[in-house]
């Protein structure tokens, strides 16, 4: 296994003589998607017209279905079929694996009678329309026997468990420590359940071929949907072909596979024709899994100059009750700040509600929002500026492992962004700042996310007319995958943009393990760089042993490859040419990265430091953003202009946990109350005004071959806190429900006689 | 959505006719708001009368004032000159209803006709009397959204009615001019147009079946400012929590009530010379309290006195 330190080697990445990396490229599959030419699964062009199927859900959370009578369905029409749980067809049982290495085991639809979540799959029609798909699934009547249910989280804290297989984490003695403490702060937070409310639903389209079965479905996950798919239906993996082009947002939400993916299969088989199958936007609500809410208390104690002594996050969430998850709410607090006596832990409550699961920066981005408000809250006890006590708590080696860090530029973000916001601006006395019927305020965050890579392949081609393809079972949920794959390849093989095409999103190419966790650049691109690499390798051989190149016998260690041309010196031809001559039917070669033997000696993240302004109107108690600014440090940075927008979707996200987004159970019928995104509020453009992000200059050798870093989920990470710091400076409202809706401000106003 | 048959009406007399003559059919305008609910199963008509494409789309001058066509598009109407020379507060109302696209297909009459943004009237697992009559009211116990009503709620339903538009329309003392069955044409206010839920909340306007809306009559503006706030989570493109639209002495109140919410008792403490706050609080001092509801009510109180400051210092040219 190779070390960290051979990747400090030079490479035609961090030698970037093409200029690419760090380029803001446009997006390679731009033009398709805002021409609406990129097909989706749901529009991809199927061999013959496919049938439209069409789900009705369960309308109670838990309990049986006593009776269902389809008949009514069954005669109305253009129907081809309808399934209950009576007459669907036989599936693998729930979580098996025939295959130990499937990294998804099965997951039946229409399994049983059993009800375990408002919103479940209850019956499935197809029809020739998707209307009249949905005309006839509405004519299905359905008695339950429902049964109470857990599901109001609040009401349920005394139910909370140790999530299974972890323990706190205690460093010191933190409850002395506390106790012994000058200053301290002790506060609950609060965030809701949050929804993906990705633009594209779930979505598939399935036919057959003989027993082999094509699926185009929205995934983040190629592998996992593949073996899920294969496991449910008990084939082997190889029969399923599942292709994943394009993926209107994920979020995380499309990490696993769902009931269109499972049951368009289905229905294709027993029809013998394409199936197609979308998640309407209400019953992606209840249908897919959300962010569970987080309930958060955190305990600060201080010496008086702010050196922080006693240190404790601990989180209360929720998860299903036979899909164990837990939101790790406290984690990025063990990685942040310097404490000598420490305790996290997380506490785990089992509903009857729909699957909790990832969601943009799980853990981070409803964890932040508690300690990167109390230690905002500290700083005002303390008398000191929130960025200078975070300074004063700046730990020089990861404060729970004693690992050394890779490399850490939280300081310089913080000192950054708060001269280029103009923090200086700010009056730490709240409630001073007037415009007009505004009253105006700043207030800031701390951002950390880990970062990973995962073991991924690639293969890279070249053909005899010099193109050179990329393929990789990898994903682009809209991040920009696409073009740092093409970015890494033209760089690395030295040929311009248009000369490289990428191919992903296909499970027949080189596994990678998808977009999550922000691990999607570095470990797919990595994979591209080492496949390229692979390729020098083997066009160099090619050349340099082939009498009729003009490199014919030259020493390999000086072959260059740059502008198309592979070279040694003066002596160059271009790479179309060789292969046309010497392996016209291309050359073909793949690559393959797992994580360096001593990664884990290093505690490595991203970093950044946000920056809000806000008013809040005096009447209303409603917030309007005035400005939001972030410096982030995340290693080479690959495309200025997808990381930038990869980073302030992240921060407007933040605004949107900050102000609107939340779900709320209706604990009577264990549903959410917003189903459709009239209710359901994410930020419109009107709430986004002067918004912007940089990068500090950086490159982490520990990372990656590449140096690079994810971006993906840093943006969201203490977001939502630094503009709730700036309510508080505003108003000298201090919530900490998010989120914090004009009722809630209003409140608060109140109570504080505004 | 259940199957249905459409029609695009020729003429107005028709298409009342045709509406009138069949209780499943309903009309159709922009669809913004019925398109959707028959998606959800919620409005089941079984024919459909296209009226968005009579000739009822433009603006004239009436006696000082403006008749504004049923079928006016609503991005068209806030753009209109003569509009927004003579009725800013209308002009803001429209703008910060829905959202651009909306606005180019929702027409005048629709929107007044729009339905309520009840969560549990647009989840069909839930009892609803105004859906569902007879099956109950799941808001009443509910999850207390900020959207519940504060005037003229009952036991059936406490659902407020979701325009923006109306409210200003009501604040300048709009009427509806329609066409009925026979034929023959009549005005109503706006302010009388919706009804209060009482027992029967699936009822929600006097309007008979069939009944078109013809066009909108505004009369001249009342001397004086005009303002319409709104308040909302988020910037645009979210329904109001509470709206206040003044014109001169008039004021209406939105998102409080099953209708566009008039409040006499405000008028005629401004004309009684009261305060901005003072005069707020005579209507707010009626509305119906409950354990949920303050915070509401202290809201709309504020905003309303808000809202006649500021038109004091506002004039129409
Ligand atoms: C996401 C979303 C957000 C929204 N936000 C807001 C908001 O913030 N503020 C706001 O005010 N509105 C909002 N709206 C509502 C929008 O304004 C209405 O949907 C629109 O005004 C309806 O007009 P329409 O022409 O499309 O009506 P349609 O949907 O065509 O019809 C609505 C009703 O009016 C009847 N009808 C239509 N024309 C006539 C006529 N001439 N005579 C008699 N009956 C008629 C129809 O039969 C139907 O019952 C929102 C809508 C959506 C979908
Ligand atoms: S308030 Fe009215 S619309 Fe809402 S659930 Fe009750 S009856 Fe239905």
């Amino acid at each position: 296994m190779s070390s960290v330190k051979d990747w400090a080697a030079p490479n035609p990445i961090t030698e970037n003589r093409g200029g690419l990396i760090g380029k803001g490229v446009d997006r390679y599959e731009g033009r398709l998607k805002v021409t609406g030419s990129a097909p989706y699964a749901y529009e991809v062009e199927a061999p013959s017209r496919p049938a439209i199927g069409y789900m009705a859900t369960a309308s109670i959370a838990k309990g049986r279905i006593t009776r269902i009578d389809t008949s009514a369905a069954e005669a109305s029409p253009g129907v081809l079929l309808v399934w209950s749980h009576l007459n669907a067809p036989a599936q693998a049982p729930r979580g098996t694996r025939a295959n130990p290495r499937s990294q998804r085991p099965s997951n039946p639809a229409l399994a049983s009678d059993r009800i375990e979540n408002f919103g479940q799959t209850v019956a499935f029609v197809v029809a020739d329309t998707f209307e009249n798909a949905r005309a006839a699934a509405n004519l299905i009547e359905i008695e339950y026997a429902a049964e109470q249910g857990v599901v109001d989280f609040v009401a349920s804290f005394d139910q909370a468990d140790q999530p299974p297989g972890e323990e706190d984490v205690h460093i010191g003695d933190f409850p002395a420590a506390f106790a012994a403490a000058p200053v301290t702060v002790d506060e609950t937070y609060e965030s809701p359940v949050q929804n993906h409310v990705q633009m594209e639903p779930c979505a598939t389209t399935a036919w057959w071929d003989g027993d082999k079965v094509t699926v185009h479905t929205s995934i983040q996950m190629v592998k996992g949907g593949q073996h899920a798919l294969a496991e449910t239906l008990a084939i082997p993996s190889d029969h399923v072909h599942l292709l994943t082009r394009y993926i209107g947002g994920g979020f995380g939400g499309k990490g696993q596979a769902y009931d269109d993916l499972i049951l368009s299969a289905l229905a294709a088989r027993a029809l013998g024709q394409p199936v197609k199958l979308a998640y309407t936007r209400q019953q992606m609500f209840h249908g897919t899994i959300h962010r569970p809410a987080v309930s958060m208390r955190v305990r600060l104690g201080a010496q008086p100059d702010g050196r922080l002594t006693a240190f404790a996050v601990e989180a209360i969430t929720h998860c299903a009750r036979n899909a164990i998850f837990t939101e790790h709410a406290a984690n990025f607090s063990r990685n942040l700040y310097a404490a000598p006596n420490r305790l996290t832990g997380h506490r785990l409550v089992k509903m009857d509600l729909p699957g909790a699961g990832p969601m943009r920066a799980p853990g981070e981005a409803p964890g932040m929002l508690s300690l990167e408000c109390a230690m905002d809250e500290l700083a005002e006890k303390l008398g000191l500026d929130p960025i200078e006590l975070r300074i004063r708590n700046e730990p020089d080696v990861d404060p729970e492992t004693g690992k050394p860090f890779s490399v850490r530029q939280l300081v310089q973000c913080m000192r950054d962004g708060a001269a280029r916001f103009g923090w200086e601006r700010r009056n730490p006395k709240p409630g001073q700042v007037r415009d007009g019927r505004w009253l105006v305020g700043m207030g800031m965050a701390a951002a950390i996310r880990g970062n990973f890579l995962l073991p991924a392949k690639a293969g890279v081609r070249i053909d005899a007319d010099g193109t050179i393809t990329l393929r990789q079972g990898m994903t682009d949920i809209g991040t920009g995958t696409y073009t740092i794959l093409a970015q890494i390849t033209a760089e690395t093989m030295g040929v311009p943009m248009e000369q490289v095409k990428v191919e992903m999103g296909d499970s027949n190419f080189p596994p990678a393990p998808g977009s999550g966790g922000q691990f999607g650049a570095a470990t797919a691109g990595s994979a591209a760089y080492e496949a390229g690499m692979n390729l020098r390798k083997a066009l160099t051989e090619l050349a340099v042993g082939d009498p009729n190149s003009p490199l014919y016998g030259g020493p390999a260690e000086y072959v260059t490859f740059e502008n198309g041309n592979i070279a040694i010196e003066n002596r160059s031809e271009t790479l179309a040419a060789l292969v046309a001559r010497a392996a016209p039917e291309g050359v073909y070669v793949e690559g393959s990265i797992s994580p360096a033997a001593d990664a884990r000696d290093y505690s490595q993240h991203t970093y950044g430091a946000h920056f809000a302004e806000v008013g809040v109107d005096t009447v209303t108690g409603e917030v309007r953003m005035r400005k939001m600014f972030g410096v982030f440090a995340a290693g080479r940075i690959l495309n200025a202009k997808t990381a930038r927008s990869q980073i302030t979707g992240g921060m407007i996200w933040g605004v949107g946990t900050a102000l609107t987004e939340s779900n709320v159970v209706d604990a009577r019928y264990g549903s959410f109350i917003n189903q459709d995104m009239a209710g359901y509020l994410v930020p419109a453009h009107a709430d986004i005004v002067d918004l912007d992000a940089i990068f500090l200059d950086e490159a982490d050798d520990k990372a990656n071959p590449m140096g690079i870093k994810g971006v993906g989920e840093l943006g969201i990470c203490g977001a939502g806190a630094a503009v709730a710091n700036a309510i508080y400076n505003a108003t000298g409202v201090r919530l900490r429900d998010y989120p914090m809706t004009p009722e809630k401000v209003l409140e608060g106003m109140l109570a504080v006689g505004l | 959505m259940r199957p249905f048959t459409y029609e695009r009406a020729p003429d107005a007399l028709s298409a009342v006719k045709a509406v009138a003559e069949n209780p499943g059919a309903k009309f159709l305008a922009g669809g913004t708001n019925l398109l959707d609910l028959m998606k959800l199963d919620i409005e089941r008509p079984t024919h459909l009368v296209d009226v968005g494409r009579l000739p009822f789309a433009g603006v004239e001058e009436v006696n000082g004032g403006l008749r504004i066509g049923g079928a006016m598009v609503n991005s068209k109407l806030a753009a209109h000159p003569r509009v927004r020379e003579l009725y800013p507060v209308l002009v803001r109302a429209l703008v910060s209803g829905a959202s651009g696209q909306l606005r180019n297909k929702a027409t005048t009459a629709g929107n007044l006709l729009q339905r309520t943004r009840c969560a549990y009237f647009y989840d069909t697992t839930k009892p609803c009397n105004k859906r569902q009559p007879g099956s109950g009211c799941s808001a009443l116990e509910g999850v207390h959204g900020a959207h519940d009503a504060i005037f003229g709620a009952s036991k059936a339903c406490i659902a407020t009615h979701p325009s923006d538009m109306a409210v200003a329309l009501t604040a300048l003392g709009a009427s509806v001019e329609t066409l009925t069955p026979t034929g023959a044409s009549r005005t109503l206010a706006v302010q009388d147009l919706h009804r209060l839920p009482g027992d029967t909340p699936q009822v929600e306007t006097d309007l008979a079946p069939g009944e078109l809306i013809t066009a909108v009559l505004v009369p001249p503006p009342p001397e004086g400012g005009q303002v319409y706030r709104k308040v909302r989570g988020r910037a645009s493109y979210a329904h109001g929590i509470a709206s206040v639209a003044v014109a001169g002495g008039r004021v209406a109140f939105g998102a409080v009530a099953h209708k566009p919410w008039r409040a006499a008792h405000t008028e005629d403490a401004l004309s009684s010379g009261a305060s901005p706050a003072e005069a707020a609080e005579a209507e707010l001092s009626k509305a119906d309290r409950n354990d949920h509801n303050a915070l509401k009510i202290t809201l709309v109180g504020r905003l309303a006195a808000a809202a006649i400051e500021e038109s004091k210092t506002r004039r129409v040219a």
